[in-house]
């Protein structure tokens, strides 16, 4: 119970990067930290009791595993994460070789 | 299983091969881009055609990939919803793309950006016809990433500024998706919407449902721009470039956030009386906060992304009231404003091809210069602001008759009001674009190339035509069995197991 | 100032790069090979394969690293890799379904058995690997055509 509520302040705390920083880095580094937050809350989901890994070998026996969806699954959401977040750094190049500073207060010509 | 079931992959693989055979050898050949991208279009059109006919005769397909059948694996669904999303992603799509041939010869590297359109296109059709919720999860980031990096496509300083909002706010929008996801299966065990949908109607109602409910809302809420999760699209629309706009205000808007919402909250979740009031008060809200701020604006692209808010907010009006009629409207809807809003932006495009600005009142008097445009401007604008007979008249009539029907006075007063206020805005448009003098600046301006015209032109044939959809023997093919999947509800699940193979 | 980084970094940190690059190489190699066997598999092999030329850009400097594998064939084993993943799902067509599992599956725990996941494994690590270096490549590239520009 307490892992699961600290994942969860874990991707509060990665919100809180994305809303209140003002530097573009900081804001991208409030992106991933949220997202790691939601694909380990995704692996505790799949926890059973006492289970060991999901690996299927020749020798020992198919008892007590823990659930291997979940760990698929996140998987395929580290490789999303991992394009969105080349995307956004990218990005953000750009936009320091077009305006000259990081600080997104600066960095408002569209109006509203 | 018939041979003709297995069109359903064809709507992913055909934009996919598409996308990788350009990102391979569209620098080297000229004319391969352009080929490419036509071919893929024109091939899912056609196939999306065909698909209408099938769910006609077999009723609802399942596609197992791999032959692991649902629940193990992931399933390919085709139903009346489906294919009727389908037409629309596909018809628009085929047609800016046919337009854009000639309006990005402008910008560099046109082979990116057939690369990154097909891509789209290939996570737009995987969010409709996929059955499994992880599944939709993938194609609905594929389509946001390739939709990021196409608002930044001219890398100026706006479009730069505008897509990193666009991102980060999607970004956001995807991992509260992800959450309600996780919630989901902690709940259910599950990750196959059919499977989820028996589950849930075993289980009833409990409290992990509101949060996850509450998430879904938030996420596929700001990828469909409902207030108050809209702030990117001003930014967003006006500054990518034209083919752009379309798509994205035309279909990518529906495609992931409308279509996403009507899927989970009717099929898989179950529309309960809350969530049905929740979304009527969030689309009259859309509907009349897009309105009041689309009358003040002078840019013409950020006046008709204000006017997409209020458009979605009568979809999801619509969609909300969970009566057949609303239903019905609110879908019919759905398709109409996709064809005449992305007509509106490509006559944007042509303006701003042609006169090479976008503000109304460096612009006037260009009807006799560009005809083309303007005539087709008239029937977008007609269409949108809802005047007899074009196809946005029905369709709104049907949404306020549905909400009389329904006993909601209010909402359909203020959807009156919306449409009258969408009138006036559009009365603007025309006079400061079209009618009045010709300025200094407007002298030398021609109209625009053939396969623009051509791609102008086809959507306004459509928008005169939609109003035939609603005649008693084409409605029962399109419309009624788009509605019937919709209102099916939970015994989605039970549908989709009887149909696999 | 970027005149001197450009050179790379310092001796001892050219040495040791040029004993382990190699085998970087042939570990995620490794990784990818036995994907259907143990954990790893395409997205791990692909990755650390990248990272075995991202090692050699930063020891080195971006001319030597781009010499080794210039931008035209990073684009080209990019494209490569997912025409092929997409060529051995439509394989499956010839046995019924999109994507099935087409080949002979042997025995389990083998090297050479569940059918196509293999094959579908090399081509997903060509095509992360080059695009995690074509990634790293664009990013230096802007990064120096920035500091031109001042």
């Amino acid at each position: 119970m307490i892992a699961y509520i600290l994942c969860l302040t874990l991707f509060c705390v990665g919100l809180y990067c994305i809303l209140r920083k003002r530097n573009i880095i900081k804001i991208i580094v409030g992106i991933i930290i949220a997202e790691y937050a939601v694909n380990l809350f995704f692996i505790l989901v799949g926890y059973r009791w006492e289970g060991r890994s999901p690996i299927f070998s020749s020798d020992t026996p198919i008892v007590d595993m823990v659930d291997a969806l979940p760990q698929a699954v996140v998987l395929t959401s580290i490789v999303i994460g991992l394009a969105t977040t080349a995307l956004l750094v990218a990005l953000a190049m750009r936009i320091y070789g077009k305006y000259g500073t990081f600080d997104i207060t600066k960095i408002r010509e569209l109006k509203g | 299983m018939t041979p003709q079931a297995h069109i359903v992959p064809l709507f992913i693989i055909l934009p996919l091969a598409g996308a990788f055979l350009t990102s391979l050898a569209g620098k080297r050949f000229k004319g391969l881009p352009d080929l490419l991208g036509v071919a893929s279009t024109l091939g899912c059109l056609v196939f999306s055609l065909v698909a209408v006919r099938l769910v006609r005769l077999a009723g609802v397909l399942v596609y197992s990939v791999g032959a692991w059948r649902p629940p193990v694996g992931i399933a390919l669904v085709l139903d009346g919803l489906a294919s009727f999303m389908l037409v629309t992603v596909n018809l628009v799509a085929c047609l800016v793309f046919v337009f854009s041939i000639d309006y990005m010869k402008r910008f560099t590297s046109k082979w990116k950006f057939t690369t990154l359109f097909l891509l789209m296109l290939a996570g737009m059709n995987g969010v409709i016809v996929t059955g499994d919720l992880f599944n939709l999860f993938v194609f609905l980031e594929i389509a946001s990433v390739a939709s990021y990096a196409l608002v930044a496509f001219g890398t100026g300083k706006q479009e730069l500024e505008a897509a990193f909002k666009y991102a980060v706010m999607g970004t956001v929008a995807s991992l509260f998706v992800l959450l309600g996801i996780v919630f989901l299966y902690s709940f259910t065990s599950t990750l196959n919407m059919a499977d989820m949908a028996r589950v849930l109607a075993v289980k009833g109602p409990s409290n992990i449902m509101l949060l996850v409910s509450v998430l879904f809302l938030m996420g596929f809420g700001l990828k469909a721009a409902l207030v108050p999760f809209h702030a990117w699209l001003p930014d967003a629309h006006p500054s990518a470039p034209a083919p752009i706009s379309a798509m994205l205000s035309g279909v990518l808007i529906k495609s992931l956030g409308v279509y996403a919402l009507c899927r989970i909250f009717y099929n898989v979740i179950g529309m309960t009386p809350q969530v049905s009031s929740l979304l009527l008060f969030l689309g009259a809200l859309s509907m009349v906060i897009g309105v009041f701020l689309a009358i003040g604006q002078w840019d013409l692209k950020r006046l008709l992304a204000y006017h997409s808010i209020s458009q979605i907010g009568y979809v999801v009006l619509g969609l909300g009231l969970a009566t057949p009629l609303g239903v019905l409207g609110g879908l019919f809807h759905l398709f109409n404003h996709s064809i005449f809003k992305s007509l509106l932006f490509l006559n944007s495009g042509s303006l701003e091809y042609a006169t090479g600005t976008r503000d109304l009142r460096k612009m006037g008097g260009l009807m006799h210069r560009m005809p083309v445009t303007g005539a087709t401007n008239l029937v977008a604008s007609m269409s949108i602001a809802g005047i007899p007979p074009f196809n946005g008249f029905w369709s709104k009539l049907l949404i306020i008759l549905a909400a009389v029907q329904a006993g909601r006075f209010g909402y359909a007063f203020w959807a009156v009001l919306a449409s009258l206020l969408t009138l006036a805005s559009f009365t603007k448009v025309m006079k400061y674009a079209f009618f009045g003098p010709l300025r200094q600046e407007g002298k030398g301006v021609v109209e625009v190339p053939f396969m623009m015209r051509c791609a102008m032109v086809l959507l306004a044939l459509i928008c005169v035509a939609g109003g035939a959809l609603l005649v008693p023997g084409i409605r029962e093919v399109f419309l009624i069995r788009a509605t019937d999947a919709v209102l099916q509800g939970l015994r989605y699940g039970t549908e989709v197991f009887r149909s696999v193979v | 100032m970027s005149r001197e980084r450009e050179q790379g970094m310092s001796v001892i940190v050219k040495t040791i790069t040029r004993l382990t690059v190699g085998l970087i190489l042939l570990y995620g190699i490794y990784i990818l090979l036995h994907g259907h066997v143990s954990p790893g598999g395409g997205f791990a092999g692909g990755v650390i394969i990248a990272l075995s030329f991202v090692h050699l850009m930063l020891a080195y400097g971006k001319d030597v690293a781009l010499r080794k594998l210039p931008k035209p064939a990073t684009s080209f084993f990019e494209g490569m890799g997912a025409l092929l993943f997409l060529a051995i799902a439509l394989l499956g067509f010839t046995g019924g379904y999109f994507f099935l599992n087409v080949l002979g599956k042997g025995e389990p725990f083998r090297l050479f058995s569940a059918g196509i996941i293999p094959l579908a494994n090399i081509a997903i690590s060509l095509k992360v690997g080059a695009g995690l270096f074509a990634i790293f490549v664009a990013l230096v590239l802007l990064k120096y055509e920035a500091e031109e520009r001042r």
